[in-house]
């Protein structure tokens, strides 16, 4: 194989492991019938808080803890707002995003330019030895291999479990859900902090792996466009994954364009994954019919249990 | 046991008291934030809220910085009344500064007084065309409006970036991503001598006044709210949805690029790499902590500014990280919006 | 879990299954229970009846759980019981069937019935909905989404969804209010063969005829308490009535013979495309309605009203434009404003977010719809004052119980709401006007005097189009009736010359023969 298409395959895989964290987080807080808007704001938050442990502590394993605690602790501050004190959705998510970008840069001061040496790789005996195979699919550090679990783990959770009928249940009516006992701001809560670790496991990911370091605001919009990954994916776990490679590999396009020949300027090869995204609404969101059938019908409403 | 009760109807009370409850929490976690910080909580205090409105000079930075906060923050209200949910007001903001700036640049050696006008209706154009991609978007293709403007803020900032390190850098600029500095006739007339405050801050509060008789007095106004407030029934009595959301988007992006606008041919002067400490999004906080009221929205644009100064002589003098501001403002929406729920419940002992 | 049914096990011994002992239950500002006795014998039909606000869901809620009673006791089979959830309820053997249906639209009736009752969608439990659907003639396919089905075949899976908990006592709330003619007969049918196995069934409606029919007992409650116990099939429906609204029941107004005036209101061809599979589409429709006429048009929710009065109304304007006349003109293309300001005034069903907007107030919800026609403003600009000027004239006329102009219109209560509403279009001098269930849920008095109001209106020399589910209402009140039914219309007939039976078929789809139409 190719050397130059083997490293590009790897990079798309580093490119989109933190888009894989946020978006299927998002998926499902969405299926709950939460939208939380914050994903930006807690993806910088783990960003920063698992550098942070990262760099002190030097472990890997309570570095990433780390971003995840962090991007449930900013969960958890717009899971009481909205569903325990009725805020709008809408609003707090934005609240939550322009905290979680002060926040993280505030945490941050210190650490701006630290280099770190980034995750180890796991190396499975003979399968990472393999030729070509063994780089391509068995040479990863531990999240890449995390990332495509739990998007299958999601995917049995959602279409399996009964927990997963549930919490699919409660984003359908949640009128109809309570009516019939169900624990409709319980259930909420959960994915609601399952979203946000996710999204600080996307964090980690960026600031341990992807550039191993920590730069302000260094998620460039990666948390909105991993919301634009849920629509496009119509909520299935499974199609969120092949759009989150697709953006992987329009972002290394941007990298690599240089090196491929395209003579462009950097700043507009940059604005692809934005145009992309744009792009790609578009094609999905023209379809009224199929949104409407796969949206979750009670997404963003305020739960007040009347009766 | 605490537990929250509806109440019949919306406590108006409550509406004017939940901000100001909000603004004395933040100040309240504000102050334990710099005692964690290890910052003495008094010289802080100073530091953020009184030094910067402690001099006539103070006060004109005061308004330069509200001013472009006010201007997109009422057109935002509008919006959000009507449900349109344009945070993308940041880059059509940046689009106001370029379109603005290149009829500067474009007119370079000349004076003649029809370059500031001209500037002017260029910056709500671009402002304008900026939403008019999510406008068209949203009304064609059903495509969510919160995202795509947004993906064209970020859009707008690589934008801005290549124009001023390519087609509209300033041929004498030793390469520096700079434009141009624009001719005295490109630039905003200073209201106030010897400080920075510019006719924008006159133009904000003609936006307050343009806003709040839209909002309540007109019938436009009324189809964006009741278009917000039950969309089925705005359609039942003829009003159309596209129409509003077209509405919505053209009057917060011409706004956003007005205050670009100004921002270029008032306290810049030129174009750069970054005209705006995130106006377009601080705006989203004006809106909320002014109710989404034009009149609020002033008061809210100038304790916003305030938080903005702030941040500045906290970083000059306790040498705190100008991050610190936005903490604080996402503090201030996070109270307010927990404050609000006081509105339409009450808060019961059990 | 529940014992299953053992056939008439402690009918005998005359301990009833469900005692409920001085229940009372306070809202702001409403007493909703005060003080309530019911008693449940296993094997018996009971009635609960009532207007609607008298408080029997408040009362049945506390049964299921779903509600804490300020005060008073629940007894199940002689002992004490505290029913805190629903769970506790279908743990005791208590099962309800909701009159809005505790469903998820975008599952499918296995997973449906697996949510409420706490067990795995799996092929077993596939296994005993067939078991139970053939068994109590309730047809059911598991594995269709629920969005797919017509409101009898989702209120089948809530009733299968009980019947699968083996309960001891079956709740029904108002069941039949969205049911055709033989829908019902076929509940009954399953109802009274449920009650023969053991089972008590509790049946609350406000519906007298069928409630003789099918119960044995009846309790009546009256604005929060209890006026009368009664057994359903020795008083007339008469009787009852007068119980249940607490005077004597106005007489029947005698039918109006229709002037035969010029057509204001024609459809012609009007066809509806289906936006996506939740609606429905409407198929070449013909209807004319003359001035001074009342035109019923019958039909289960569900079967295209929503979709025919947005066509009516203009928020969806038509391919053609002579597919809908106004006075002579055609006006299928036009909006709703230019429609409205040609005469043409609507009611939707909805009353809160389709009517009127929650969070406005009065004189703002007048001015919605009115600002044309009463001149509510100055070209681009509103006015407040004669907004309330106008709120307030509704108000008065129309007798809606509310603080003023300034009060919001989501805090009156349904009746009154519809009093302003409709009060909004007749003041509005309407050459036609088209009401969609106008008295839907809205308390007897409120019903008789937007009855009233709509023949007024139909007497000055307005063509009114009435669209309700509710077949004593459009036999009380129009000169002829049709039904809606998968889109379609089918033939007009003379009241005087069809029964409500027939209604029944042509609600069906199908068409009637010999009856000259």
């Amino acid at each position: 194989m190719n050397e130059t298409l083997m490293l590009t395959v790897l990079t798309i895989i580093t490119a989109a492991t933190p888009l894989v964290y946020a978006a299927i987080g998002e998926l499902v807080v969405e299926r709950s019938g939460v939208l939380n808007l914050g994903v930006e704001g807690m993806m910088l938050a783990g960003a920063v808080c698992s550098f942070a442990v990262a760099h002190h502590t030097g472990s890997a394993t309570l570095a990433i803890l780390a971003g995840l605690l962090a991007g449930m602790l900013l969960a958890s501050i717009f899971a009481f707002l909205t569903l325990s004190l009725q805020s709008s959705q809408v609003a707090t998510g934005l609240a939550l995003t322009i905290f979680g970008i002060g926040l993280s840069a505030l945490l941050g001061q210190s650490l701006v330019g630290i280099a770190f040496a980034g995750l180890p790789s796991l190396h499975i005996p003979w399968l990472s030895d393999l030729p070509v195979v063994g780089r391509l699919l068995f040479s990863h550090d531990v999240l890449v291999y995390g990332s495509f679990a739990i998007v299958l783990l999601v995917s049995w959770f959602l279409n399996r479990s009964r927990a997963g009928l549930v919490l699919r249940a409660v984003g359908d009516s949640h009128d109809a859900a309570h009516a019939l006992g169900i624990k409709v701001i319980r259930v909420r809560y959960m994915a609601t902090l399952f979203g946000g670790a996710c999204a600080g496991l996307g964090g980690a990911y960026l600031s341990l792996v992807y550039t191993p370091m920590w730069a302000e605001n260094m998620s460039a919009g990666r948390g909105w466009i991993a919301l634009a990954l849920v629509v496009f994916a119509v909520w299935q776990p499974g199609r969120l994954l092949l759009g989150a490679y697709l953006f992987g590999g329009i972002s290394i396009l941007q990298l690599h364009g240089q090196a491929l020949g395209i003579n462009v300027p950097s700043q507009l090869m940059s604005m692809l994954p934005y145009l992309t995204t744009i792009l790609v609404l578009v094609l999905i969101s023209r379809d009224r019919g199929r949104i409407r059938r796969n949206a979750p019908a009670s997404i963003g409403q305020s739960f007040y249990p009347t009766s | 046991m605490i537990a929250l009760q509806r109440r019949a109807d919306p406590s108006r009370l409550m509406g004017y008291l939940a901000p100001l409850l909000a603004l004395g929490i933040t100040l309240l976690a504000g102050l334990m934030l710099f005692a964690i910080l290890g910052v003495p909580v008094g010289a802080a205090f100073y530091a953020f809220f009184i030094e910067p409105v402690s001099s006539l000079y103070g006060w004109a930075e005061l308004g330069v910085k509200a001013a472009p906060l006010i201007i997109i923050a009422v057109a935002l209200s509008i919006g959000f009344r009507a449900q349109v949910w344009n945070i993308g007001a940041e880059g059509q903001l940046i689009l106001g500064g370029i379109t603005g700036a290149a009829v500067a640049l474009m007119f370079h050696q000349n004076d003649g007084w029809y370059v500031l006008p001209l500037m002017v209706l260029a910056g709500i154009a671009g402002g304008m065309a900026w939403a008019a991609i999510p406008a068209l978007l949203k009304t064609r293709f059903n495509v969510n409006e919160i995202l795509t403007s947004l993906m064209l803020t970020y859009v707008a900032v690589l934008l801005l970036s290549w124009l001023v390190s390519g087609p509209m850098r300033d041929p004498d600029g030793f390469n520096f991503p700079e434009s141009r500095m624009f001719h005295d006739a490109a630039l905003l007339p200073r209201i106030l001598e010897g400080t920075r405050l510019h006719a924008g801050a006159m133009v904000a509060v003609g936006v307050v006044l343009a806003g709040w008789i839209l909002l309540t007095r007109t019938l436009l106004g009324f189809a964006l709210r009741v278009n917000g407030a039950a969309p089925r029934a705005g359609a039942h009595a003829g009003f159309s949805q596209p129409k509003l959301i077209w509405t919505a988007l053209m009057i917060g992006g011409g706004c956003a690029g007005l205050a670009g606008l100004f921002e270029v041919a008032g306290p810049i002067g030129q174009l750069l790499p970054s005209i705006s400490p995130g106006y377009g999004f601080t705006a989203i906080i004006v809106a909320f902590l002014g109710r989404l009221h034009p009149v609020g929205v002033l008061f809210a644009g100038l304790i916003m500014a305030l938080s903005y100064l702030g941040g500045e002589s906290a970083q000059i003098t306790l040498s705190l990280p100008l991050a610190v501001t936005g903490v604080f403002q996402g503090m201030l929406l996070f109270f307010l919006l927990a404050t609000d729920v006081l509105i339409n419940y009450r808060v019961v002992f059990k | 879990m529940p014992e299953p049914i053992s056939p008439k096990a402690e009918t005998g011994n005359g301990v009833p299954l469900v005692e409920m002992r001085g229940i009372s239950k306070a809202y702001p500002g409403c007493l909703a229970n005060d003080s309530i006795d019911l008693k449940l014998h296993s094997g018996g039909v009971h009635a609960l009846l009532g207007e609607n606000g008298a408080g029997k869901s408040t009362l049945v809620k506390i049964l299921y759980g779903l509600l804490a009673s300020d005060s008073g006791e629940i007894h199940w089979q002689g002992e004490p019981v505290h029913i805190s959830s629903p769970a506790v309820a279908r743990e005791l053997g208590i099962a309800m069937v909701f009159q809005h249906f505790s469903l998820f639209d975008s599952l499918n009736v296995l997973e449906n019935i697996a949510l409420g009752m706490d067990v795995d969608a799996d092929d077993a439990l596939e296994q005993r909905i067939s078991d139970v659907s053939t068994r109590y003639g309730l047809p059911l396919d598991p594995r269709r989404s629920v969005y797919s089905l017509s409101v009898g075949e989702r209120q089948r899976i809530e009733i299968v969804r009980c019947l699968l908990q083996d309960p001891r006592l079956l709740i029904m709330d108002e069941p039949t209010s969205v049911l055709t003619p033989a829908e019902v007969s076929e509940l009954f049918a399953t109802l009274k063969r449920l009650a023969e196995e053991g089972m008590a069934i509790l049946y609350i409606s406000h519906k007298l005829e069928e409630i003789r029919q099918l119960c044995d007992e009846a309790t009546i409650l009256r604005l929060g308490r209890k006026v009368a116990e009664a057994d359903p099939r020795a008083e007339s429906a008469r009787s009852l009535a007068s119980l249940m609204m607490g005077s004597e029941v106005p007489l029947m107004q005698a039918k109006r013979q229709a002037d035969v005036g010029e057509v204001l209101l024609a459809l012609d061809e009007l066809s509806l495309p289906a936006v996506d599979n939740h609606d429905i589409a409407l198929k070449n429709l013909h209807l004319q309605v003359r001035a001074g006429q009342i035109v019923g048009i019958a039909g289960v929710a569900g079967n295209g009203q929503d979709e025919l009065l947005q066509a009516l109304s203009g928020e969806r304007r038509l391919a053609q434009a002579e597919a809908l006349t106004l006075c002579g003109e055609a006006v299928g293309r036009q909006g709703a404003a230019l429609r409205r300001q040609k005469g043409l005034c609507c009611v939707p069903e909805e009353r809160l977010g389709h009517a009127a907007v929650p969070s406005l107030s009065l004189s703002e919800n007048a001015f919605l719809t009115a600002h044309h026609r009463k001149s509510l403003g100055f070209s681009w600009f509103t006015s407040a004052s004669r907004s309330r000027r106008f709120a307030r004239e509704i108000i008065e006329r129309f007798n809606v119980q509310c603080h003023g102009p300034q009060s919001l219109a989501s805090s009156l209560s349904g009746g009154n709401l519809q009093k302003f509403i409709v009060g909004r279009e007749i003041l509005q001098a309407p050459r036609v006007l088209v009401v969609s269930q106008p008295t839907w849920g809205v308390d007897a008095g409120a019903a008789l005097a937007i009855h009233e109001a709509l023949r007024e209106l139909a007497d000055q020399g307005a063509a009114v189009l009435m669209i309700s589910q509710d077949l004593d209402e459009l036999m009380q009140n129009c000169e002829y009736i049709g039904a809606l039914c998968a889109g379609r219309l089918s033939d007009f007939h003379r009241v005087q010359d069809i029964t409500v039976q027939q209604v029944g078929l042509l609600m069906g789809g199908e068409q009637l023969s010999g009856v000259e139409a």
